[in-house]
């Protein structure tokens, strides 16, 4: 068990100019918390986690484990496993000694070793497997072979990088539930990089949003979702992604087409335009005699629960996507024009124009 | 062919009845010609080392016949012959330089294959390239100054001089091989490893060795054949004591010309060991070499 942090640590690799792939990084990982690192392609989440790991080296920067500065040490000596995406496991060696090798490695006696592997092999679901390669097994066992070998070693740090990304859709959503609760049970310090939003925020008690080798927020998923501290985050956490377009703002407010939403004065101070985010869910049917602006729809998605209108309205001059959340039992029809309003203005976010930062607090 | 005879009458039903006869008679043709091109052209590459084989199994009477006698009564009298005419240092000094030697060139060039490729060292290519320009100049070219050198330091005639010259002579090849099998390494297979605690050590020879292995065995058997059956070196810098078996087959050659089956006789027992050393050799060569380590 143990605390993680990340003192202002970079990776850079050498070159002209330099590619930073990690950039100053600032973040501590709780004792037992289960942190997801999050991002689009090329952010640097598996860089991150292999500077944890030893992997890769650190450029500028420390990183602790448990309070011990572990900037320096290699790999073996950090005490923690990790599950690679492509699981690398040893092909020359059955699923027990796959899952064996550290505690061998150690010298562990080879009855603890046993017990031990046995012990994870029933918690995975593996014990009919023991004695087979990795190669006469499938993807979903492989996956399962890899979070063995790591748990067997009951390290103070469980490094992920995506390891659920060569699964198909069911089994992902059932290993995603698993590894939770796996997590828990053991109370394992864990970092799990993915690019997958959805199981950022069903996996992760905390959630670092990272862009372009900066992180850009770290808060629980309900924070991120209700107070996403700029557009990145605003547009990136959220399935439909949020609502956002540059508009006009005066006195009265932000003006979405027809649609003015207030807009307190010290937040907008001597901006003459605004980035205001809705979130499909924010956004509602209106009727004509209702504040609201003109939406062409384009398609409605039935997904049983929710249905999901996808249209074009003209908003600050220019013709804009947007996505509005309805009741499934009443969805208009395509084709159709609606009236578009707002359904609380408290969920209305704002944004500066420019630097996209979240604008009020 | 002669299903599909145009005499049939043409009745409607007919048209389907030559095309599924004939295709796969042309195509079981098609194999049959291509099988019967495979096997002649290896019958062709393998007469010679049959014929041999044959002689040496044959009494000198039976080998020296003009129109070759292909029924004889089988004897071992060359081989005897050949045993009894000293072939027994040669044997054991080919065999010294070819293990030694191979041994050698592996305890070499399994690090410099591993810093060439997974831990690429800085300007690795000049390396790389380096050890290849080492082959490019002609070893006759080089006889002379290493002749003298080996003269100077009072090491000819020495099978101390052979392993050094065939480790150095196979050295650069190997590496090569070494390197281009150990790319096929999933990096993240030892990366995996140094996060369970491997050393370097431990990493090279519990995790690495065992998924080249086939690559190792290749490299091994190529080491071995060059090295058996090197001649130039063993020519030029040996005479009595650390003579090998070419030098040993071409001295059989000269004194003992007229003796066909005696000379096939011997020159089979200097191709076996490298037969039995690719025998050896393919049981790791047939084995797969990433076997699904990742996805
Ligand atoms: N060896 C390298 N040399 C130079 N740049 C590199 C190197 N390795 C990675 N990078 C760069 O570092 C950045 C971060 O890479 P990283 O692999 O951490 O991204 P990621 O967030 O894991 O992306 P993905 O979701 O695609 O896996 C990328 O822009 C990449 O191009
Ligand atoms: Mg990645």
């Amino acid at each position: 068990m143990a605390e993680v942090r990340y003192a202002e640590a970079s990776r850079a690799y050498p070159g002209t100019p330099p590619v930073v792939a990690v950039d100053s990084l600032e973040l501590t990982v709780a004792d037992g918390e289960f942190l997801v690192l999050v991002g689009p392609s090329g952010s640097g989440k598996t860089t991150a986690l292999r500077m944890l790991a030893g992997l890769e080296e650190v450029t500028s920067g420390h990183i602790t484990i448990g309070g011990r500065d572990v900037t320096h040490v290699p790999p073996r000596d950090r005490d923690i496993a990790m599950v690679f995406q492509s699981y690398a496991l040893y092909p020359h060696m059955t699923v027990a000694q796959n899952m064996g090798f550290a505690l061998k490695l150690r010298g562990m006696p080879k009855e603890t070793i046993a017990e031990r592997v046995t012990e994870a092999a029933r918690l995975l679901d593996l014990e009919k497997y023991l004695d087979r390669k990795p190669k006469a097994l499938s993807g979903g066992q492989r996956q399962r072979v890899a979070m063995g070998r790591a748990i067997v070693r009951e390290p103070s740090v469980f490094l992920m990088d995506e390891p659920l990304s060569n699964l198909d859709a069911k089994l992902r959503v059932e290993t995603r539930a698993n590894i939770a609760a796996l997590q828990s049970r053991l109370g394992t310090t864990t970092v799990y990089v993915t690019h997958d939003q959805v199981e950022a925020m069903t996996m992760g008690h905390r959630v670092a949003v990272l862009k372009d080798a900066v992180l850009q927020q770290c808060d629980t998923p309900r924070t991120l979702y209700e107070r996403p501290t700029n557009v990145f985050v605003a547009g990136f956490i959220g399935s439909p992604a949020m609502n956002l377009y540059t508009v006009p703002v005066d006195e009265h407010g932000a003006r979405l087409g027809d649609l003015v939403v207030p807009v307190r004065r010290d937040a907008a101070a001597g901006l003459a335009t605004v980035t205001v985010g809705v979130r499909p869910e924010a956004l509602c049917l209106v009727g004509a005699d209702e504040d609201g602006f003109k939406l062409a729809v384009e398609l409605v998605e039935e997904l049983g629960a929710d249905a999901y209108v996808h249209g074009r309205a003209r908003l600050a001059d220019e013709e804009q996507r947007v996505v509005v959340r309805v009741d499934p039992r009443d969805p208009p029809a395509i084709g159709q024009t609606v009236r578009i309003g707002v359904r609380d203005h408290g969920e209305v976010h704002l944004f500066h124009p420019d630097s996209g930062e979240r604008l009020h607090s | 062919m002669a299903t599909a005879t145009p005499a049939t009458p043409v009745t409607p039903a007919a048209p389907a009845a030559p095309g599924p006869a004939s295709r796969p008679l042309r195509r079981i043709l098609g194999r049959a010609s291509w099988t019967a091109g495979a096997w002649l052209a290896a019958l062709v590459f393998f007469f010679p080392v049959l014929w041999m084989v044959l002689t040496a199994f044959k009494q000198e009477a039976d080998a020296y016949t003009t129109t070759p006698h292909l029924v004889f009564s089988p004897t071992l009298a060359q081989f005897r012959a050949v045993f009894h005419s000293g072939i027994g240092p040669y044997l054991a000094n080919s065999a010294l330089a070819t293990v030694l030697s191979t041994l050698l060139v592996l305890v070499l060039g399994i690090p410099a294959g591993y810093a060439l490729s997974i831990r690429s060292v800085r300007k690795w290519r000049d390396a790389l390239f380096f050890f290849i320009s080492t082959k490019m100049l002609p070893v006759v070219a080089a006889i002379v100054p290493i002749y003298l050198a080996v003269r100077d330091i009072g090491a000819l005639d020495n099978i101390g001089t052979l392993i050094v010259l065939y480790t150095a002579m196979n050295l650069p090849i190997a590496v090569w091989m070494l390197r281009s099998f150990f790319l096929e390494v999933p990096v993240e297979v030892l990366e995996a490893a140094r996060v369970d605690g491997v050393t370097l050590r431990q990493e090279i020879t519990r995790v690495m060795l065992p998924m080249v292995a086939p690559g190792i065995a290749a490299t091994a058997l190529i080491c071995v054949i060059f090295s058996w059956n090197e001649f130039f070196f063993a020519l030029n810098l040996t005479s009595v004591r650390a003579a090998t078996m070419p030098v040993f087959l071409v001295g059989f050659m000269t004194s003992e010309g007229l003796y066909w089956a005696k000379l096939a006789a011997a020159a089979t027992l200097a191709c076996l060991p490298v037969l039995l050393a690719g025998w050896i050799a393919q049981k790791q060569l047939v084995r797969g070499l990433s076997m699904g380590a990742v996805k």
